[in-house]
């Protein structure tokens, strides 16, 4: 019998604020422990909880740009559970009432090759709500230690419907997710640091039965390939469980991505009874069409929109899209570009290879780089005018990545300009003519490509600066009096 | 479920509430509270039907700071309570799941 | 002059020292003084800093040597009940479990009155973390009746008020969540408020039950209990349940001849279970009130039988929440016993906690458990809402409501420790106004035959300070019960 799986997600991502979500400390990551505190992180008696507002404003942004319905009321309530990272031994959080709900995420499957665009497909989301982050615990042999730095993050879980069939569904979705909520500015989204967590629900069903099979949950898949394997795993061990003439039991259990394999946590039996009730340290929050318009204002597009765009826009292939649009920045980079030199095409092809290649070489991101979108629309504009070579504008290209000075300094100061006096070419093409009768003789006998090895034997002559196409009309002026 | 045919699930509540309770701690806690729980039961005469439940006293919305952040504790302060404390952290006895 | 210092009022003492008459540094020689001679048998203290009131009494002189204009806290010495964070000093809110625990934060409140120049005068016994009706749930130390030692001084804030009665200190802030102000305040014969939920900051205030909670003063008399009021009050950034509203010089609230009133007299606090004694004085308070042309109108608060049982249910259901964080791991007691984090808890809150704590957390926990939220805290939730709306009701009609305080004097302790739902039920006349959320105040009313304080009850609107202020002062200003002063060795 073949099976199929059904995938739902719950992602955590940390939403980028300066402060903490419900205190004033500073929030960061990286600091030495225990340094971002306060009365109120390390929950001392006595302390309240006021909200972010910014946290609230970037929840509220997430859940527009994944369609959701925004509720116009939310509160806050109180889920009660012991643990050491939990100052205050409940984090605050919504139950009933969370500011996001429904929603949708787009996703690309794999497509027939690398080069081909996958189909799409909308994963659906069941609700998006804020709370706040616990402390980070650091086990020891016999001991455990408590860092709270972590502790009072603004936190949005964001819960899928079990729309999805495949660890690679689960990763798509993952990377769909990031990148929609690093280009809205909404969190940084770095699996390295904890600021974007995935558990997985996990059941396996008979192909085409359209019932729910008992569900898996999975923890700990703490990087997007951990994602992918982590479920494919389990999706095989239930498979291997059911053919055994077993039953998949509803459990917790907990991804070991070095064993590439995953542990029992715990049993349904021991589920957590979190008594959650309304928080009533907290005010409810409405949130009016008023401001729901002012953020609505501030969204930014979307990658497979922005990806839809360039296909209708600059009629770029789907190769290079798929390069420029995951990464904001240089998709914004590239529409600088495209926009100064008025040449979409070389422009996105300039960025996603060569840029590209020399970020990756220099090990620095875009923001890092000397080089500005100035730089290649100049660079796009001397080739077009026929200035430099496209192997010239290669050099320049390093040149100025290294450098950052603007490429007709470049051209200027190396002597790099394309030669077209055709008195001087003459001379040359002359010169290489008498040096090479053989492939005189082979053009004269009506082969064609014999006039490119000569073409090659004077570019050379002129350390490729002079002008090709004129190199070919001489040469072939000059071939012809003979 | 927390409540058994005498009233409470005495021990269900104490785990959920993390205190051990001794076995006489137990059998005293489980008659009072059931004598308060039937004193409780009279709310089950009050018609609350369409009644809206009050979470606060004066009900207010949108409490909010803006998001700027202060400096908070240093790590002594942080620290200066805590029954034990190693590399600036806090030590717990091994945290077993 | 020094020794008759501690009994005077705070309003006294004020324009004393404005007259630069006396200075902070004899007031607070004299309440140090009096308290290291009656405390041993009051027992109104956890602790007290005696240099650091010193200081602070010193400082205050020397500010008012500059000719700097000063309010009329600076250098009045306050007792503080052990449940505000103080920086630097113990906050032990009675209970082994934060028995070293030292703040290193203030309350709002404690900042305002650091503000104001008070002196922050020692650390009050009060029922652990707030829960009980008698003091005697301390942890720490057993606290008096001062009129009769043999009685309890009521709680939780029992240490608040058996220190103004005792000449202790002229001021003390306390919490009320179920009359926890206003009834030690009737038992000790002393003023004592709970101010409309939201006026006074939270912050800094541990927690027992968040929703009912509010910082309140106890004082000699009525002006001085508005002056410590007018210093506390005001909203907080710090605590998102604080109300923005403007707050009125109480002291002019008071001044001003308004009236005549019309009060309320509830049906339902004069029942069953009414000792004849309180039931006397507090009817010859509303002949009195009547006697100053008052219109004194029969109302009724049908919910008021299930207002316990509503308190019980959000009551521990909050405190079950609030008191997770006393687990052994940041700041509180640790169980050297413990084998894992887990364990840690358990043994940690068993040592930490005492037996009305555990009870309490215990109920709480129950009542919010898998399967019974509906049918005990929305339940509670929605009878509240109907509680509420008798009061607001009520005050549709009158400005006032007159009450007992308490159904009966100061009992004797150890009478109710058994019975806790006897306990509970002694709290009856002062839950509903946390419950609702309105002001009420307990002024002394009257003396017992065996010569225990009996308090009166006002309830008003929200925010309405000012009105009951006024109300109250009217009836001290004719019977001067607040002259009289308990014998103590």
């Amino acid at each position: 019998m073949n099976y199929e799986a059904v995938i739902g997600l719950e992602v955590h991502v940390q939403v980028k604020t300066e402060s903490k979500m419900f205190s004033r400390a500073p929030a960061g990551y990286g600091h030495e422990p225990n340094t971002l505190t306060d009365p109120v992180v390390l929950g001392l008696p006595g302390t309240l909880p006021v909200m972010n507002k910014r946290a609230i404003d970037q929840i509220i942004k997430a859940g527009l740009m994944l369609g959701c319905d925004i509720a116009p009321v939310c509160k806050w309530d109180r889920k009660n559970y012991f643990y050491p990272d939990s100052p205050k031994n409940y984090q605050i959080s919504q139950y009933d009432q969370p500011i996001c709900v429904g929603g949708q995420l787009e996703i690309e499957l794999p497509g027939p090759s690398r080069n081909v665009m996958g189909e799409h497909k909308f994963v659906k989301l069941t609700r998006i709500h804020l709370e706040e982050d616990v402390g980070k615990l650091n086990h020891y042999d016999d001991d455990s230690l408590v860092d709270y730095n972590r502790a009072g993050t603004p936190l949005m879980e964001i819960v899928s419907e079990p729309d999805m069939r495949s660890g690679y569904e689960a990763y798509a979705y993952l990377t769909a997710l990031k990148q929609i909520m690093i280009c809205g500015g909404i969190s940084d989204c770095d699996m390295e640091k904890g600021q974007l967590r995935c558990d997985a629900n996990i059941s396996i069903r008979p192909e085409g039965s359209d019932t729910l099979g008992v569900k898996v949950e999975l923890k700990n898949l703490n990087s997007i390939s951990g994602v992918r394997n982590g479920i494919d795993y389990e999706i095989q061990r239930q498979i291997k469980v059911v053919e055994a003439g077993g039953q998949v039991i509803q459990e917790t259990r907990r991804w070991d991505a070095e064993a590439g394999a995953a542990t029992l946590m715990r049993t349904k039996e021991m589920a957590h009874d979190y008594r959650y009730f309304p928080d009533p340290d907290l005010m409810p929050v409405r949130v009016d069409q008023e401001w729901l318009e002012n953020l609505r204002a501030t969204l930014t597009e979307l990658p497979y929109e922005r990806q839809r765009r360039y296909f209708e826009e600059y009629d770029l292939p789907y190769t290079v899209t798929s390069v420029l649009v995951p990464d904001h920045r240089l998709a914004g980079f590239f529409e600088e570009t495209a926009e100064k030199c008025g040449r979409p095409k070389a422009a996105a092809n300039w960025i996603a290879n060569d840029l590209l290649r020399e970020l990756s070489a220099a090990g620095i991101g875009i923001d890092e780089s000397k080089l500005r979108p100035d730089h290649i629309a100049a660079l796009v504009k001397l080739v077009e005018e026929g200035v430099i070579s496209n192997n010239i504008a290669k050099e320049v290209f390093v040149e100025m990545f290294k450098s950052g000075e603007l490429p007709g300094e470049i051209v200027e100061n190396k002597g790099l300009k394309q030669s077209s006096d055709t008195g001087e070419l003459t001379a040359l093409c002359n010169e290489v003519i008498a040096a090479n009768p053989r492939s005189v003789e082979d053009y004269k006998a009506g082969k064609e490509n014999a006039i490119n090895f000569l073409k090659g034997q004077v570019m050379r002559a002129t350390r490729g600066k002079a002008n090709p196409k004129v190199v070919d009309e001489v040469l072939r002026e000059e071939l012809g009096k003979l | 479920m927390a409540k058994d045919e005498n009233g409470i699930d005495i021990d269900y509540v104490a785990n959920l509430a993390r205190i051990s309770l001794t076995d006489e701690e137990k059998e005293r806690f489980s008659g009072q509270l059931g004598d308060v729980l039937e004193y409780i039961e009279k709310l089950n005469t009050v018609d609350v039907s369409g009644v809206e439940p009050t979470a606060h006293a004066f009900p207010l919305e949108n409490v909010w700071r803006e998001d700027t952040a202060e400096p908070g504790f240093s790590v002594e302060t942080a620290l200066q309570n805590a029954p034990a404390s190693r590399r600036n952290m806090v030590v717990v006895p091994k945290v077993v799941e | 002059m020094a020794e008759t210092l501690y009994y005077r009022t705070a309003s006294e003492l004020s324009r004393e020292l404005e007259s630069k008459k006396i200075t902070s540094e004899e007031i607070v020689r004299s309440v140090i003084e009096r308290t290291k001679a009656v405390d041993g048998s009051v027992g109104a203290f956890i602790s007290f800093d005696e240099d650091d009131a010193l200081a602070r009494a010193k400082a205050s002189d020397e500010r008012r040597s500059r000719g700097r204009e000063l309010g009329p806290l600076d250098g009045i010495p306050i007792g503080i009940k052990d449940i505000l964070a103080v920086e630097g000093q113990p906050l032990t809110c009675a209970s082994r479990m934060l028995g070293k625990f030292v703040s290193p934060y203030d309350a709002t409140a404690i900042r305002k009155l650091k503000e104001n120049g008070a002196v922050i005068w020692g650390r009050l016994n009060m029922d652990e973390f707030a829960m009980g009706s008698s003091t005697e749930n301390s942890s720490v130390k057993t606290t008096v009746n001062p009129w009769n030692t043999d009685c309890i001084p009521g709680g939780s804030s029992g240490g608040s008020a058996a220190c103004v009665a005792a000449g202790e200190a002229p001021l003390s802030l306390g919490s009320d969540t179920g009359g926890s102000i206003r009834q030690p305040a009737a038992l000790c014969g002393v003023v004592g408020m709970k101010p409309t939920y939201g006026l006074v900051s939270r912050y800094g205030l541990v927690a027992f039950a968040s929703s009912l909670d509010q910082i309140g003063p106890f004082a000699h008399t009525v002006e001085d209990a508005a002056l410590l009021l007018q210093a506390i009050a005001g909203h907080d950034d710090r605590d998102s349940t604080s109300f923005k509203t403007d707050i009125p010089d109480y002291r002019k609230e008071i001044e001003k001849k308004r009236g005549p009133w019309k009060l309320g007299i509830p049906k339902e606090y004069f029942g069953e279970g009414l000792d004849p004694e309180v039931r006397k004085a507090v009817q010859a308070a509303v002949e009195f009130y009547r006697s100053e042309g008052c219109e004194i109108v029969d109302v009724s608060l049908p919910h008021t039988e299930h207002a316990v049982g509503v308190y019980y249910i959000i009551a521990t259901a909050e405190a079950s929440s609030n008191l997770a964080r006393y687990d052994g791991v940041r700041y509180t007691h640790r169980s050297p016993e413990a084998v894992d984090a887990i364990d840690l808890y358990f043994k940690s809150r068993a040592e930490g906690f005492g037996p009305e704590v555990k009870r309490r957390v215990i109920l709480g926990t129950y009542v919010l458990s898998s399967g019974y939220y509906d049918a005990y805290y929305l339940k509670a939730q929605k009878v509240r809402t109907l509680i509420r709306g008798d009061f607001l009701k009520a005050f549709n009609e009158v400005d006032a409501l007159l009450t007992p305080t308490t159904p009966s004097p100061a009992f004797r302790k150890g009478e109710k420790t058994d019975d806790p739902l006897q306990m509970y039920l002694s709290d009856t006349y002062t839950i509903g106004a946390n419950l609702a959320g309105i002001p009420g105040i307990s002024i002394p009313c009257g003396f017992s035959e065996s010569g225990l304080p009996i308090g009166l009850q006002i309830l008003g609107r929200p925010f309405h300070e000012g009105d009951l202020f006024a109300i109250a002062n009217t009836f001290e200003q004719a019977h001067h019960y607040h002259a009289k002063h308990p014998e103590l060795k």
